[in-house]
């Protein structure tokens, strides 16, 4: 290689190493605030803020969800594993939200720990599935949870 | 910048007289009269081929894959959605490469492939981000969020529209094709993060399905058309890539007596 473009080459290669370098700092101090939603564990354990406005995500806890008779009124609770936090909402709700799915709910945490939602969004996971494939799916999931409670049955 | 561009504009060395016979095919592409011909030829059968893979996945994506379980038919808008993302990001790189050889080499034929990339890349980034927030609407209950991966994509838009931009700031192609390389060579760095923004970050935008390292995590029948439209998208791309390249070898060659001859010829036949 002639030197000339050696040196050009080399000077290319500063560059861009040194923009990385600049935009990683960057990215590295975002990091907590890249975030576009808090887990209920780090809601419940005080390390999102209090009394401002927040996004919450995790798993519609299965058999929580309430709704109210004469209004759009909802109430149901989210989990990441850790911990639950209940969330209150007032409104429609996006047509993929149900129980065992992902939601972020974004609003205040009041005094009582609870959510005081403005917006629910779904959020979807990487799978697609065909729903003949997900209903073989989810008769295969239930058989055994079914064996596993006769087989629980059988011990006592 | 501007001890950037001295350094870069620093006298041009040696022709290619000098170099190794193992460059000699380099400089050859670095011809744009040479391309122009080739590409003459090759463009007819690159647009059939095109043509018929994106033919082939749409149909296959639009009418023949199943349903999924829980978005129903909307998730068909991945077909377009996810090639034209992956291209997005791809075209992104070409573009910068090409400006990193107009920088290193002083090749005029790689400055105009990477002013060409510019309007593909920032269309393509636009049609990923008009149907993510159009399939955003039935399935997260929002057309746009802020979140790490939407952003990133954002500024990858308006990167493309930087490097644009920078084509007309300034009188002389030389200049203006040097500054357009910095700002795309720069910008690269956005490409590993919008990638690896879903796995960096909590974000509503999903993980990646189509992995390199393991099995994508979609049901087969659905993700064969997917791979035949990314496919068809690089076909696709390549052909636009060609095209916009020979106009602007048309636009800066006028003056060159084969491109008068060209145009004569066509002229009068």
């Amino acid at each position: 290689m002639h030197p000339l473009r050696k040196q050009r080459l080399q000077l290319v290669i500063l560059l861009v190493v040194s923009a990385a370098l600049v935009i990683g700092l960057v990215v590295y101090m975002l990091r907590e605030n890249g975030n576009f939603f808090y887990t209920p564990a780090q809601i419940v354990s005080g390390e999102a803020p209090k009394s401002t406005f927040l996004r919450a995500g995790g798993m519609v806890v299965d058999g929580s969800v309430m709704r109210s008779d004469d209004s759009l009124w909802v109430q149901f609770k989210i989990t990441d594993g850790a911990e639950m936090l209940t969330v209150e909402h007032t409104g429609i709700l996006p047509d993929l939200f149900a129980e065992g799915e992902a939601a972020i709910a974004s609003g205040k945490v009041d005094e009582n720990l609870v959510l005081q939602a403005t917006q629910i969004l779904a959020k979807h996971d990487e799978k697609y599935t065909p729903p003949e494939v997900a209903d073989a799916m989810n008769a295969a999931y239930k058989a055994k949870q079914e064996d596993k409670k006769e087989q629980g049955g059988s011990y006592k | 910048m501007s001890w950037l561009s001295d350094k870069f504009s620093s006298t041009l060395s040696g022709g290619p007289s000098k170099e190794s016979p193992s460059w000699q095919w380099f400089y050859r592409l670095g011809s744009p009269r040479w391309f122009y011909q080739r590409s003459g030829q090759w463009l007819p059968w690159l647009s059939l081929v095109a043509l018929l893979v994106l033919a082939t996945g749409l149909v296959w994506g639009l009418a023949f894959a199943p349903e999924d379980a829980k978005q129903g038919n909307s998730f068909r808008i991945i077909y377009i959605h996810v090639p034209a993302a992956f291209l997005a990001q791809s075209g992104y790189f070409i573009m910068a490469i090409a400006g990193a050889i107009g920088l290193i080499w002083k090749m005029k034929m790689s400055y105009m492939v990477m002013k060409a990339a510019a309007p593909i890349g920032a269309v393509l980034t636009f049609i990923a981000l008009f149907t993510g927030a159009v399939w955003g609407k039935p399935t997260w209950g929002a057309y746009w969020v802020w979140d790490a991966r939407i952003t990133s994509m954002l500024i990858l838009l308006f990167l493309y529209a930087g490097v644009m931009a920078l084509q007309y700031a300034y009188h002389s192609v030389d200049a203006a094709s040097r500054a357009s390389a910095i700002l795309a060579l720069v910008g690269t760095v956005n490409i590993p993060i919008i990638n690896k923004s879903v796995d960096w970050w909590y974000t509503l935008h999903q993980p990646a399905t189509i992995k390199l390292t393991s099995a994508p995590s979609m049901h087969m029948d659905m993700f064969m058309p997917l791979l035949v439209m990314i496919v068809g998208f690089y076909l696709f791309y390549a052909v636009a890539l060609i095209l916009h390249t020979r106009n602007e070898i048309l636009r800066r060659e006028r003056k060159t007596s084969w491109v008068r001859e060209l145009v004569t010829a066509k002229a009068g036949g």
